[in-house]
């Protein structure tokens, strides 16, 4: 491969983490900081590979904390930066998350999902962290996360992770799971022209009139970066348009905090992306997201050989929750199945959506995906 | 013959916005920051090239109180987000100032690996003693059988000797001056300043409110009698032997030699990969 050019455009066959790495790349990331842990190696080590041939930074830091603040400071310095890790650095990153969010800091996470809790199984896959993708930092914020179902998804929505954090200037996670990145599969990269690369707003005001966190309509602020003459300030305290701390008033931090929400919320139909298959007629949905969806596919078809009328809608977008889709769906269903390689955690969120349609969990511990059969056979029994 | 002016000669340096500070009477952060300012007026430092990061503490307000690009981190990580920023953008100037607990305590590994690396970034370090702003608990750097709101019948850890430490993790800058040193210290910020690899100077800094009045200095100037009883002022001194005792602080240089920064090494290791080709 002609590893001097950013976008290696051609059919390949690579490993998710691999294409994770290429399509980080490819959406202009120049710069990783990131920690050696199973199953998310492999992203490191690619990046470390190719960064120095197309002029980016690839830095091992001390721990994740230091990877995620790296992170948030090279993209402060101007730069698209991203970092990948599992479970245990996932945890480990969850404070700066929250910061990232607060500053409103583009960067991308990329979170290999393993079986937990603690070190649990790290060389397996597991869907445990959804929830914590959404709700691991404290205090209100809103984040974006996005689940891979292929090799070639890994690329793709690596890059429509960079664009989202970018366009609405928030922490965007990529919640792989082990054995979407470990899996060797074809996969096709567009020529340059044709990959949608967004970049951050930049102001047009003058630095004089600069005020950085002071929204456009979209209640996103344009961002200087440093070293560009703004000489802006930015803080994790709660802070008002000029990024200066106001941690007594009640009304900056109600302003503040609800656009942080709203920015995510009131674009989330722009955001949200889910794959429908067969859901027209199907009287049982599956909703399903990672590797679990490729099985649930194969479910569905078999299902419909059968003669049962069942459907899936695979969530792209778990953050926000694709409500509204799964609200449809329920609509004309019998029921729901969710197959989830964990105790159950999106379940609950399709509930909450489903309102009065009865979901049934299909709940698969120990580090192997559900098969086709055995989710058909749970279908079956849900019926 | 007197000039009268509208301005203080230094109030370009400082966001007068973010003012009154937070700083309590008799601390030292303020004469820190103005021998910072000043050292940045004396260089003639260009302002839109600056970067001040801090951390979690009564000094994490001073990114805020400068007038150039600042960022107030969570506490414990400004060195790690400096990191980022001096990889990103080479150009810039990139100062972390921040305190004793969030350099040493929380943030200590972060400390020792950009030493360690010899990444660019400038570390200005606040010691008081004690975590002022939470109202006075034993940090890393409390001496023994120091009273403060954890340790009350006194403290009884090894406090950490700072100059020692980054010398050790490989600091190519190391300096100790209190806040009475003020002249010393100007000069040193600008040493600072002027390297390029990792460097980093202690300020030892009074802190009459939560630390001094708990251990028989009720106030700043008894806290400042304290450091001019008590300083030495050595050249190049052996920093393993300059631990703080309540006799003696020696102050002073301790290390200041050059070797290649990560960034001048990365750029050269990119160049040598770019030119062999794909």
């Amino acid at each position: 491969m002609a590893w001097e050019k950013a976008v290696l455009t051609g059919a390949h066959f690579m490993s998710g983490d691999i294409a994770c790495a290429e399509g980080a790349i490819a959406a202009g990331c120049r710069f990783f900081a990131g920690y050696p842990i199973t199953p998310a190696t492999e992203i490191a080590e690619h990046i470390a590979a190719r960064m120095p041939k197309i002029g980016g930074i690839y830095i091992q830091m001390e721990d994740e904390i230091a990877s995620i603040v790296a992170v948030i400071g090279a993209s402060y310095a101007g730069l698209k930066a991203m970092t990948a890790t599992s479970g245990p650095g996932f945890s480990l990153m969850q404070e700066n998350i929250g910061l990232a969010a607060m500053t409103e800091t583009p960067c991308v996470i990329v979170d290999v999902m393993r079986g937990g809790p603690s070190t649990g199984q790290p060389t397996l896959p597991g869907q445990q962290d959804v929830m914590q993708a959404k709700w691991g930092s404290h205090g209100d914020y809103e984040i974006i996360a996005l689940a891979p179902s292929s090799v070639q998804e890994m690329f793709n929505l690596t890059i429509e992770a960079f664009n989202l954090s970018e366009t609405y200037r928030v922490p965007t996670i990529v919640m792989a799971d082990e054995v979407v990145a470990h899996m060797w599969e074809k996969i096709v990269i567009p020529p340059l022209e044709e990959i949608k690369v967004v970049n951050r707003k930049k102001p047009n005001t003058p630095p004089q009139k600069y005020l950085p966190f002071m929204p456009d309509d979209d209640l996103v602020p344009p961002m200087a970066c440093f070293g560009e003459g703004y000489r802006f300030h930015a803080t994790g305290l709660t802070h008002d348009e000029h990024g200066h701390p106001q941690t007594q008033s009640s009304e900056v931090q109600t302003k503040l905090v609800r656009r942080l929400c709203d920015k995510i919320r009131k674009n989330a139909d722009k955001i949200i992306r889910v794959e429908e298959k067969m859901l027209e007629d199907a009287d049982i949905v599956v909703v399903a997201y990672g590797i679990v969806a490729r099985a649930s596919l194969s479910t569905v078809r078999k299902a419909r050989e059968k003669g049962i009328k069942a459907g899936l809608l695979r969530l792209v977008t778990l953050w926000p929750f694709p409500e509204k889709h799964v609200a449809k769906a329920a609509e004309r269903a019998k029921a729901i199945i969710v197959p989830e390689m964990s105790c159950g955690q999106m379940v609950r969120e399709v509930e909450r959506a489903a309102k009065e349609t009865p979901v049934f969990h299909l709940s698969k511990l120990g580090g192997e995906p559900h098969t086709p059969m055995e989710i058909l056979e749970f279908m079956r029994r849900s019926q | 013959m007197t000039k009268i002016v509208e301005q203080h000669p230094l109030s370009k340096y400082l966001r007068a916005s973010m003012m009154p500070h937070i700083w309590c009477s008799g601390c030292g952060n303020g004469i820190i920051l103005n021998s910072f300012v000043h050292a940045l007026d004396e260089l003639q430092m260009d302002l839109n090239k600056l970067v001040v990061v801090s951390g979690i503490g009564c000094i994490g307000r001073a990114a805020g109180y400068t007038n150039v690009d600042s960022y107030h981190t969570t506490h414990g990580r400004p060195i790690a987000f400096a990191t980022g920023v001096k990889l990103a953008n080479p150009k810039l100037e990139v100062i972390v100032i921040s305190g004793d607990g969030d350099l040493f305590a929380i943030g200590g590994n972060h400390f020792i690996h950009a030493a360690r690396r010899n990444i660019g970034v400038k570390v200005i370090c606040a010691n008081n003693f004690n975590y002022g702003m939470t109202g006075g608990q034993v940090g890393p750097t409390t001496p023994p059988e120091a009273i403060t709101t954890t340790t009350p019948y006194g403290n009884i850890e090894h406090p950490f000797n700072l100059v020692h430490l980054a010398a050790a993790a490989g600091a190519t800058y190391v300096a100790r001056w209190t806040t009475l040193h003020v002249r010393m210290l100007t000069m040193s910020i600008k040493k600072l300043l002027q390297r390029k690899g990792f460097s980093f100077i202690e300020v030892i800094s009074p802190c009459p409110e939560t630390f001094g009045r708990r251990n028989k200095m009720r106030t700043g100037p008894e806290m400042m009698e304290w450091f001019k009883k008590a300083s030495v002022i050595e050249k190049f001194s052996d920093p393993a032997k300059a631990e703080i005792t309540t006799e003696r602080i020696v102050v002073g240089e301790f290390v200041d030699v050059e070797k290649p920064t990560y960034e001048e090494l990365l750029h050269e290791k990119m160049a040598q990969i770019m030119k062999e080709g794909g």
